[in-house]
């Protein structure tokens, strides 16, 4: 069946479409970080409960574990610290955690409930709307950080007052490296189910084997082999680059580590999502001969 | 130019066929129904469309533009009403369509007056403030098809749009949608399988378990099968038996 010439009254009024300029795409970008911001304000369990699991490891965790767990003086501490100070920066890292992984479910959510294809019919770049995605997530999860930090502040927890300034490059590099390895990570679990494995094999493992809540020098003394698994956990440098920060110091093997690994997990999800090379085609059409 | 062209698409999961060497084209200004049992390969056909799923075995134009090679400018062509919904429940009606609109680098003014003129159309206006979990099924549709041509589409793709909904819903959405193919000169894929929603005057295509088995105008795809319907029709081409396949010049 050929096409039937197109009517003249049709040809008069079918649109033209300018080419997509920097408004265009900043227009897209700011739909897409408002639709995750207006969702986080809507769900207001989500964002008590992203704020009372820290707060519990400040409050009761870090309290009942300040005699036993000493910390000595490390870098970037010039002195001796309570041990609530040493965990709040692993506290913030949590948060960004569990918001990456977060997104992650919102997508593997969103996917099983049609909305994710709303976005991935736009006809913007593929790797550009999972940018967006990202930017909407890590701008979600600074907000958590900071809400976290008011409440630490409180208590009695305080960093240099320009410290809190110095950290948000830190969460924000650190947030799109989690948020990438959640986006990932997504593209992988076929169905929302499956979630429950990354939490075991994901976050509970990565949370842990960091110095998010004792120093390295102290797990390397109890297991070298477990030392060595914490160096290779991406979620280490994370939480280094975010202590070293609220001091106005950079650690550089950090930063060197989590800008590579957010390129790297970044590259993987939007190869991961792009139909034509992805992960997700892969599983849909094999190329089978029935 | 053909509003829609698509070329020889297979397409598989894993090992399971689920369109063979499907070829139809629809013009602008028309509307077409796509007809075919549960799991005739409607949905396969509609990811293929959307590049939700990419084309490994044949080629799709919209307009023109290969979906393939240049997906931006054929999905900017192309308002989609997918099968299952995709509102955000926890967002406004407004909030939902605004998102829509950036999606496609509408912002601002000019998202607020297509907004407002789209609900019109839809008959919903004065709803925007509603939050989208608050609307019957049949409404959460007239959204989404608001939605789908807030960007001005040329080629509007509908995904058994009205499945669940009430009689009265049903021929609502299917009123506004045929006369926007006669005001607006645009083009209907049109999936279903309720085959009382096809009128004389449109055209068809009838899917069989992924093999495309009829296509044409109404009139001739009933006259070509020997029925004296299209009900009759749709009953003979869908059986499971080995059938050839009746190509109709328009």
């Amino acid at each position: 069946m050929s096409a039937p010439a197109m009517p003249e009254k049709v040809a008069g009024i079918m649109p033209r479409f300018e080419k997509f300029g920097l408004r265009h795409y900043l227009i897209c970008l700011k739909g897409v970080v408002l639709r995750e911001c207006l969702r986080f304000l809507h769900q207001r369990e989500r964002f008590i409960s992203s704020l009372v699991r820290p707060l519990i490891w400040l409050f009761i965790f870090a309290a009942g574990f300040r005699q036993v767990l000493g910390v000595s003086i490390i870098p970037p501490y010039k002195t001796y610290v309570l041990y609530e100070v040493y965990i709040t920066p692993g506290l913030c890292g949590m948060i960004l955690l569990f918001s990456g992984m977060q997104s992650s479910l919102s997508m593997v959510y969103d996917r099983e409930m049609g909305n994710m294809r709303t976005l991935l019919v736009s006809p913007f770049p593929r790797w550009f709307l999972l940018v967006s995605k990202m930017l909407a997530g890590v701008a979600v999860s600074i907000a958590q950080v900071y809400a976290f930090l008011i409440v630490a502040w409180f208590w009695g927890v305080k960093a240099p007052p320009l410290g809190y300034l110095m950290v948000l490059p830190a969460l924000f590099l650190s947030g799109m490296m989690l948020c990438a390895l959640g986006m990932l990570l997504s593209s992988m679990i076929k169905q929302l189910e499956n979630f429950a494995g990354i939490m075991n094999f994901v976050i509970f493992p990565g949370y842990f084997a960091s110095p998010a809540l004792y120093p390295l020098w102290r797990i390397q003394e109890a297991s070298p082999l477990l030392y060595k698994i914490c160096l290779a956990n991406p979620f280490t440098y994370a939480v280094e680059l975010i202590r070293f920060a609220f001091y106005g110091q950079v650690d550089w093997l950090s930063l060197g580590v989590v800008a590579g690994c957010t390129v790297l997990f970044l590259a993987a999800a939007i190869i991961a999502y792009d139909p034509s090379r992805g992960l997700i085609t892969r599983k849909q059409d094999t190329g089978g001969n029935a | 130019m053909a509003a829609l062209d698509v070329a020889g698409v297979g397409h598989f999961y894993g090992p399971k066929r689920a369109l063979n060497d499907v070829s139809f084209s629809i013009a602008p200004a028309t509307f077409t129904v796509l007809l075919g049992l549960n799991g005739a390969g409607k949905t396969t056909l509609f990811s293929l469309i959307s590049h939700l799923y990419d084309t490994r075995r044949g080629s799709i134009r919209i307009f023109g533009h290969d979906v393939s090679r240049a997906s931006g400018e054929a999905l900017r062509r192309v308002g989609i009403v997918f099968q299952a919904r995709t509102l955000d429940l926890d967002l406004s009606v407004h909030q939902n369509l605004s998102y829509h609109a950036s999606l496609h680098g509408i912002g601002g003014r000019e998202a607020r007056q297509r907004i407002a003129a789209l609900l019109d159309t839809v008959d919903m206006q004065g709803r925007q403030h509603d939050k989208a979990r608050s609307l019957s099924g049949g409404q959460m549709r007239r959204i989404e098809i608001a939605r789908a041509l807030l960007h001005r589409p040329s080629l509007l793709l509908l995904d058994e749009a009205t499945v669940g909904l009430d009689i009265q819903s049903r021929a609502g959405i299917l009123a506004t949608i045929r006369k926007l193919v006669e005001t607006e000169g645009i083009g209907v894929l049109w999936a279903t399988h309720l085959i009382d929603e096809v009128e004389d005057g449109d055209h068809a295509v009838v899917l069989r378990q992924g093999d495309l088995v009829a296509k044409g105008k109404v009139a001739d795809v009933v006259r070509a099968s020997g029925a004296g319907s299209i009900r009759d029709a749709f009953s003979r081409l869908s059986r499971i038996e080995p059938a050839g396949s009746a190509e109709i010049s328009p």
